[in-house]
């Protein structure tokens, strides 16, 4: 074991060697889809593709949370506005059909300037006022969604919006199948590769800005926000931007879900939604990109494995379905969180700074 | 005239109720630091174990006096709630009191999915039609109407914190969980045994929570294993308002957020030319909490700054 530890280790210095790693991580990442859609079934396909979204929804909750320390219950509220711009500016809701192109930066831009209106007039909570305070905004602008259909019907209340264009890139249709090289491609996969393109562009902006003057700069504010304020960080500044970049990633993720679905209803954007997300970086380990990832990856999937196993097993084990599937997997859901958080209380996968951290922290509340 | 007063007397019924958990939700948060989650699904336990009782009891065939059955109920509600808010104690909260703040905020959230699933598969996803036991017979007072059931709500709730507050205020058990509240470390050095005073935190606002939690149902005459979550959501809101870690803000954070509910959602409609409909009631809760805590972030009562944050 150890010395296996040890090679790897090694390899890890060595540069040819590292390529080699980057390329075989980069082929199972590429074939993929394919092994899990010939195994398993293209159900799966989508499961993985809806794990991706969570991996860039968890990025950016992490920036505010995990990086920045501001504790924001609300996260899904940028997320249902970059879905609703999305689904406002291409479908026949408004006669609208942009192209990819123009809307995606504009959904972003549009969920950014809510991050910082919603950032705003917080900047003087701190802790669980902020908790609580953003959960609000998350419910206002739900509950707006949900309204929005008279006097004027721009949202169409809770039927929500319907046939929604598809991503369209270089001309192709991403919903549609298609054959190059002789290989079928189907929508998922084609969703597969551009999530996995953005979430892996995600993660490297995310290492890129932990180790920017900016980034230090919330970890700053994160551990001592009186002390970074002393040592000249315009801390106003600083949070609004960590708000507005949190802000962004989840306004990519709700355009991305909204033409991946093909329609888009306040439904999806309740409270649960953004403690699901929250739980997502916690769990994985807060302030920690590979760990927030993991998590997103493993309570994506893990809801959608309980899913598909809670009938089957109980059927082989007692000849009958005892309990009702749906309650028995969030009741098993809710039990992992319970476990994971009493046995590693700093994530899955945590920081090294951070497990250093926690291992000598004596007092701290 | 008499709407108006008509939408007092709602906001007061509901108010009272909210007022009665976020009382469960300020105690614990006011010594622990930390947002109880489950609390609004012990709140649902307690409804759905009064509606059990009551139902059983209505099956066994003898006619028992309405008044033994309702206490009866409600005795077994408060006994389970205080059990298993004990229990969730001991189990989730207590193993990570010194771990990082959001740790124990994420097994909040787990016991709150737990506890409402598990009574999913124990109550069933319908709606529970719950019991008459108070005439609903209406009183006219000055053009409003008030039914009995409302009255005792809030005679009720009244009562039960009025015990609260002499509990606090005037007995032993009171003066160390307000010394503990006030810092843990020294109240342990002065001889308070801290982990019992927190226990005793959790049952007392579990008791509550059950009491509410049958009032609520009796109010809507509709008990549901999702009925916890929004309420409890609500009452959090109110300790929030008025102040959390303070049991006379929660009071007032209560009944401030019923009137506003009930008041705005009656004149919602007619302040805006019939734009906004009253299904914007809950965007009026939230908006007031909003203003309130960016003009004074400490809540309306609030003494202590949230500088542990």
């Amino acid at each position: 074991m150890k010395t296996w530890v040890a090679s790897l280790v090694g390899l890890r210095r060595d540069r040819r060697a590292l390529w080699v790693g980057y390329a075989l991580v980069a082929f199972v990442l590429a074939v993929l889809p394919f092994a899990i859609d010939n195994s398993i079934g293209r159900t799966w396909v989508r499961v993985l593709d809806f794990a991706l979204l969570y991996a860039l929804l968890a990025l950016g909750l992490n920036i505010v949370v995990g990086f920045a320390g501001l504790l924001d219950l609300g996260y899904v509220a940028f997320y249902a506005v970059g879905a609703y711009t999305w689904a406002l500016l291409a479908s026949p809701q408004l006669g609208l059909h942009l192209p990819f192109w123009v809307i995606l930066p504009l959904g972003a831009g549009v969920a950014a300037l809510f991050g910082v209106l919603l950032g705003a007039p917080t900047l003087r909570l701190r802790g669980d006022y902020l908790a609580i305070v953003t959960l609000g905004f998350g419910e206002i602008i739900r509950i707006f969604l949900n309204n929005l259909d008279h006097p004027v019907n721009i949202t169409n209340g809770p039927i929500g919006i319907n046939r929604i264009d598809p991503i369209q890139i270089a001309g192709i249709d991403l919903t549609r199948n298609h054959e190059f090289f002789g290989i079928a491609f189907s929508g998922a996969h084609f969703h597969y590769y551009v999530f996995l393109m953005l979430a892996l562009a995600s993660m490297f902006v995310c290492i890129r800005l932990e180790d920017s003057r900016i980034g230090r700069a919330w970890i700053a504010i994160r551990e001592d926000e009186v002390a970074a304020q002393s040592m000249g960080i315009n801390t106003r500044n600083v949070k609004l931007l960590a708000f507005a970049m949190g802000a962004t990633f989840g306004g990519i993720a709700g355009g991305l879900f909204s033409s991946f679905q093909g329609f888009v209803s306040p439904e999806s954007f309740i409270l649960l939604e953004s403690i699901m997300v929250l739980c997502m970086v916690v769990l994985g380990g807060m302030g920690h990109v590979s760990g927030v990832v993991l998590g997103a990856l493993l309570l994506a999937t893990l809801p959608e494995v309980l899913r598909h196993t809670a009938s089957p097993v109980q059927q082989q084990l007692f000849g009958k379905v005892i309990l009702d599937p749906e309650s028995l997997r969030m009741l098993l859901f809710g039990l992992a969180l319970i476990l994971v958080m009493l046995l590693r209380p700093s994530g899955l996968w945590p920081s090294p700074t951070r497990r250093r951290e926690f291992a000598d922290t004596k007092e701290q509340r | 005239m008499d709407i108006f007063l008509q939408q007092v007397l709602n906001g007061l019924v509901l108010g009272s109720v909210y007022a009665l958990v976020a009382l469960g939700y300020t105690m614990v948060y006011g010594i622990l630091g930390l947002i109880n989650f489950a609390h609004g699904e012990v709140v649902m336990i307690g409804a759905m174990v009064a509606l059990t009782v009551m139902n059983a009891m209505a099956g066994m065939g003898t006619a028992l006096p309405p008044q033994i059955v309702l206490a009866a109920a409600v005795v077994t509600a408060i006994g389970v709630c205080m059990a298993l808010s004990f229990s969730i104690e001991r189990v989730a909260y207590r193993p990570l009191r010194r771990a990082p703040r959001l740790a124990p905020l994420i097994t909040a959230i787990g016991v709150s999915i737990l506890l409402q699933n598990l009574a999913m598969l124990i109550w069933g996803r319908q709606y529970h039609t719950f019991p008459r036991i108070v005439s609903a017979t209406p009183h006219n007072i000055g053009g409003a109407s008030i039914t009995d059931l409302q009255i005792i709500i809030i005679a009720v709730c009244a009562a039960i914190m009025t015990g609260l507050l002499l509990l606090v205020h005037y007995t032993r058990l009171g003066r160390a969980m307000r010394a503990t509240a006030e810092n843990p470390t020294v109240a342990g050095l002065m001889g308070v045994n801290i982990n019992r005073i927190i226990s005793a935190t959790f049952v007392i606002g579990a008791a509550m929570g059950a009491v509410a939690g049958v009032l609520v149902a009796a109010n809507y005459s509709i008990a549901h294993y999702s009925m916890g979550f929004t309420l409890g959501l609500k009452a959090f809101t109110a300790a929030v308002l008025g102040g959390i870690g303070n049991l006379g803000g929660a009071m007032l954070g209560g009944l401030l957020l019923g009137l506003i509910e009930s008041i705005g959602a009656g004149y919602v409609g007619d302040l805006t030319g019939g734009f906004l409909g009253s299904h914007y009631q809950d965007v009026f809760a939230f908006l007031v909490l909003v203003l309130v805590l960016v003009l004074r972030p400490t809540g309306l009562l609030g003494e202590r700054v949230a500088e542990r944050a």
